[in-house]
């Protein structure tokens, strides 16, 4: 009889590890379902350039179940919880659904309520966040009325998905001013609870560099404790205040509100404990994770679930083949960094190593160039014609030595 | 008062997490502009401490601030600054890895 799989989670990771599973087993052998509670599939990279009129929020969207491969069920339903004991996942209408494999795929999600102020008044007129579409729509509407002042971009803690989107959002802003003829009169500044402006020290110095080429400010070490929409004013827990004319904020991020309804799933923010090397989650042998929703040390972006998925889907074969497990996921992850004027550059590490120069395939590492601004631009069909779909992408896989 | 010597970081962090005693932790809390360890310090302290023995890593703040019982924004009235920081390093626990 055919084993069975459930995914929770029909985005990046659990779209492109179902359909891995479908060319490597037959049905007959594993019977696999994907849960999702919408139907919409965002390509999130997209959000960063809907603010700027560069992308349209129609464009960026697809239903999920399309991005599935046949043979693999898409049954459209909130997630109530998961029994781990019971090896069964409680669906929103009320039914269940037995599995003798779990990969919990529910990606993060954003909590502005958990900062003071944030959701108050001002919200979506002068604080604003891109990292969902609605809000990426509405802060286009407000740049378009934008007239200078102050723009401030402030990331409210870590771990957020895409570290370097806060970080392109202000390049993309400045040469977005400049084009309009209103950066002179506007000042642009980057808040970070980091000690610098990017996890990583060799690429935070190169990307500190551009930013002051750019005369963007940096306020480090700000961990936002309050937002004063009206006002207009961010206050840090530690009193210092910024004032802003525009806020762009990025709000904390959690884990799935399924995985805090389940006794024993989730840490304390609802991410997934999980082997960083074999991807099995603490919790219990038969449940695994992808993406977002580990509580990995490495980036919460689609790169990593991209490179996650060729070592979780060899380990739930070998876990339904009663077979040892293989550790070889290494953090691995690649990021674009869009730096406005049409360039980008591309930073390339894992838990070990740090992002270094060098190239990528055709691509230059650490370093401004068309070339890497036209990949990421390239990368939105690569997404859905090879990523997703589980064929070959063209390029590398493995990270490179510098 | 007897003085020792123990080994630390550039920053000041204990290198050896088992050189650390209550003496020392009031010790590098004066170095550190905080007078008296009150209870609701040493709650945060202990937590730290233990989370990081049970676990190979301290807490985030955000995190301190959901399990330990202590909102964050009384970790900087405790703690000013960086309190995740301050309570990792009088607690004699490696400073806390920011998430990536």
């Amino acid at each position: 009889m055919a084993k069975r799989l459930v995914i929770l989670g029909g985005g990046t990771g659990g779209t492109l590890l179902a359909n891995r599973l479908r060319r490597r087993l037959d049905e007959d052998e594993l019977h696999i379902a994907v849960v999702d509670r919408d139907d919409r599939h965002v390509y999130q990279p997209g959000l960063l350039f809907v603010p700027f009129g560069l992308a349209d929020p129609a464009e960026i969207v697809r239903p999920r179940r399309r991005q599935l491969r046949r043979g693999i069920d898409f049954i459209r339903q909130e997630v109530e919880s998961i029994s781990l004991d019971g090896q069964r996942v409680a669906l929103g209408d009320g039914s269940s659904l037995e599995y003798d494999v779990l990969v919990v795929a529910t990606g993060s999600r954003l909590a502005p309520d958990e900062t003071e102020g944030l959701l108050g008044p001002g919200w979506n007129e002068s604080v604003f966040t891109f990292y969902d579409l609605d809000g990426a729509a509405a802060l286009r509407d407000a740049l378009a009325q934008f007239d200078g002042g102050r723009l401030v971009v402030d990331i409210v803690d870590m771990p957020i998905k895409c570290p370097v989107a806060p970080i392109e959002f202000t390049f993309l802003a400045d040469w977005y001013l400049r084009e309009r003829g209103i950066r002179e009169r506007t000042t642009l500044t980057l808040a970070t609870p980091l000690d610098g402006c990017f996890t990583k020290p060799i690429a935070s110095r190169h990307l500190t560099h551009l930013l002051a080429e750019k005369e963007i400010e940096v306020a480090v070490e700000f961990s936002a404790g309050e937002v004063d929409g009206t006002g207009g004013k961010l206050t840090s827990f530690d009193g210092r205040e910024v004032p802003f004319d525009l806020l762009v904020a990025v709000p904390l991020h959690s884990g799935a509100a399924c995985v805090d309804r389940s006794p024993g799933l989730g840490d304390a923010l609802g991410f997934v404990p999980t082997d960083p090397h074999t991807l099995q989650a603490t919790a219990a042998r038969n449940v695994f994770a992808i993406g977002d929703a580990t509580d990995l040390p490495t980036s919460k972006a689609g790169s990593v679930a991209h490179f996650e998925g060729e070592v979780l889907s060899e380990n739930v074969e070998r876990f339904l083949r009663g077979r040892d497990l293989v550790s070889r996921f290494d953090g691995h992850a690649n990021c674009f960094v869009e730096t406005g004027f049409h360039k980008a550059l591309l930073i390339d590490f894992d838990y070990e190593h740090e992002p270094m120069p060098g190239r990528f395939g055709p691509l230059p590492l650490l370093r401004e160039s068309r070339v890497n601004h036209l990949a990421k631009l390239a990368f939105q069909s690569v997404y859905w014609h090879a990523l997703l779909p589980a064929r070959p992408l063209p390029l590398p896989t493995r990270r490179v030595a510098a | 008062m007897s003085t020792v010597t123990v080994p630390v970081d550039a920053e000041g962090f204990l290198l050896h997490s088992s050189d650390w005693t209550p003496e020392l932790a009031t010790e590098i809390a004066r170095e550190n502009g905080i007078d008296e360890l009150t209870e609701r310090r040493w709650l945060v302290i202990n937590f730290m401490r233990d989370r990081y023995l049970s676990t190979g890593t301290a807490p985030t703040i955000r995190s301190l601030g959901k399990e330990s019982g202590v909102p964050v924004k009384e970790l900087y009235e405790l703690f000013p600054k960086g309190p995740a920081k301050l309570a990792a390093k009088i607690g004699g626990i490696p400073k806390p890895k920011g998430c990536i």
